[in-house]
């Protein structure tokens, strides 16, 4: 049940600290009024993915949903992320052979884009790009749906709307991000090859061997793969934004900028954490 | 302990009861609701039999709306019980309740039609979900028979956006009768509506209440719609049930708010 106590609470409740043009929205004056709010937040956020949890463990799945999902945020990303990297691409290979030949170190160009693109930059620009178009879309979806009642007509036709309307867009986004980014970076690589063949003449052949040389799986699964938690981030806020909201038309604009804004935030924040892991345990 | 053939009995013996009138279908004892410091229903006790509409009237703000919901169990009560079929469902968890819900449909005050679907499918919706082992032919037929039971046969492909109030109303009629309820909510079936179409409305939750027979609640502020379907009335208000009776009772009330209500309605 959409429990509407804590959706009134969580109405009021402002997003973690940092975001204070949304802070001045709820009227909320004290730092101790501050602090509960924030926490208030994060245990309401707890709630919501367990609840969200348990109803995507058990049955009956939503696959057909799950499919929809899957074309929407994936299919329909590719373009916006293939031209993300691929401007990256170039961007880096611009900027980076500016540095290196200063110094004199030109011949790793090729290894400096496959490094940067593959191991943090395709990633998170990926990320940013998906919390862009799918947070804000799913965010004022289920925020509209919530106002003009049709998360509860879910309810009380004896429909789980976590099951329905949560976890198939959280799975779709876990799923999809991993595939997205190997698109992005494609297209980084690609681009930044281009950018570079165009300077001075230089095969793909012998752009991919320099590159790739003493790269291993390890250097390019971790990065690919943590993007998954980058995918539970957004599907999980944006859901959350969405299906809590009250308040009309001006409640659907501020789910879908506070689904946007908070999983662009918390996943930078979660790329720190990750990095750190990752050079633990693949160093 | 009471053993497994005596709790068998108690049911039989509860529908028996609920199928000659003398159980209630739906029954909500001293049922306490606030938000913050706002308090919306104060102690409010009211039963309805099967076959039975209970028209629930009262100033807005009164919290008709939060009592269906509370019937439902799209919120939980501060205090006190709902019992659907003998059943509290106030402390439920939400797959249990879901076996309640299917045998109540809700028709939304804006009807609440899902605007990605189209009429036929929002219809459908529940079908879809609950009756699995049902062909698809055979869902499509009581679809469409639904909609033509509600005026709104050769509609089907329409979406949501490209109807009218009215019609939004009856197909989210439609969509609440789809599983076979015993219990109807109806929020505000009237609000909105253009004399005509809120009489044409009136005419159909008869006419399918003597079809389906079915224990009936109407959250509405108006009086004349209340009068023509209901068999009782409950008026509220500040969160407490004033008055519950026949329009007759009502209008031969001494009780000052009854009559005020009586003569701005």
């Amino acid at each position: 049940m959409i429990d509407r106590k804590l959706s009134t609470v969580a109405s009021m409740a402002p997003p973690p600290v940092g975001l204070w043009i949304l802070f001045e929205s709820s009227g909320v004056n004290s730092a101790k009024d501050v602090l509960n709010e924030f926490f208030e937040w994060f245990g309401d956020l707890g709630i919501f993915f367990w609840r969200v949890v348990r109803a995507a463990a058990s049955p009956p799945f939503e696959f057909r949903e799950l499919f929809r999902q899957l074309d929407e945020i994936g299919s329909k990303s590719l373009p916006l992320v293939a031209l993300a990297g691929g401007a990256i691409g170039v961007v880096l290979s611009l900027q980076s052979r500016q540095s290196l030949t200063r110094f004199g170190a030109k011949s790793l160009l090729p290894a400096a884009i496959v490094f940067s693109i593959i191991h943090e930059i395709g990633p998170i620009i990926t990320a940013l790009v998906v919390a862009g178009r799918v947070g804000a879309g799913i965010g004022a979806e289920l925020a509209s749906m919530k106002v003009t009642e049709q998360v509860d007509a879910i309810e009380a036709s004896a429909v789980n709307p976590y099951r329905l309307l949560a976890a198939p867009r959280i799975l779709a986004c876990i799923l999809m991000l991993p595939l997205l980014t190997l698109a992005a970076d494609l297209c980084g690589l690609v681009m930044g090859w281009v950018a570079q063949a165009l300077v001075e003449p230089l095969s793909l052949h012998q752009f991919i061997t320099s590159g790739f040389k003493g790269t291993g799986f390890t250097d390019f699964l971790p990065p690919t793969f943590k993007t998954a938690v980058f995918g539970l981030i957004i599907g999980l806020i944006a859901c959350f934004q969405g299906m809590r909201t009250e308040g009309g038309a001006a409640g659907v604009g501020r789910a879908a900028t506070s689904s946007v804004v908070l999983s662009s935030l918390l996943l930078i924040m979660a790329d720190v954490v990750l990095v750190k892991i990752i050079i633990i345990f693949f160093p | 302990m009471q053993s497994m053939d005596t709790i068998d009995q108690i049911a039989v013996t509860r529908e028996t009861a609920e199928e000659n009138g003398s159980a209630p279908v739906v029954a909500v004892e001293d049922l306490h609701k606030s938000y913050g410091s706002q308090k919306v229903l104060n102690g409010i006790s009211l039963t309805v039999t099967r076959g039975e509409t209970l028209a629930v009237l009262g100033r807005s703000g009164t919290g008709k709306s939060v009592l269906l919901r509370l019937i439902i169990g799209l919120e939980k009560p501060d205090s006190g019980s709902v019992r659907i079929h003998g059943q509290d469902i106030t402390g439920m968890p939400l797959d249990e309740i879901g076996d309640i819900r299917k045998k109540m449909g809700f028709l939304f005050q804006q009807g609440a039609l899902y605007d990605s679907l189209t009429i036929e499918q929002n219809v459908a919706f529940p079908l879809r979900h609950h009756k699995k082992t049902m062909s698809k032919s055979d869902q499509d037929e009581r679809v469409s028979a639904l909609l033509a039971e509600v005026g709104m046969a050769g509609q089907s492909e329409k979406m949501p956006s490209d109807i009218s109030g009215g019609m939004r109303k009856r197909v989210g009629l439609a969509r609440a009768l789809v599983l076979e309820p015993d219990i109807l909510l109806l929020d505000e079936p009237t609000a909105g509506l253009d004399p005509i179409s809120a009489a044409e409305i009136d005419e159909l939750v008869l006419k399918l209440q003597a079809e389906h027979h079915m224990a009936s609640i109407v959250v509405t502020h108006d009086l004349h719609s209340a009068k023509t379907i209901a068999d009782r009335l409950a008026l509220l208000n500040e969160g407490n049930v004033v008055i519950v009776g026949s329009f007759q009772d009502l209008q031969e009330s001494d009780i000052e708010f009854v009559g005020e209500f009586l003569r701005h309605s």
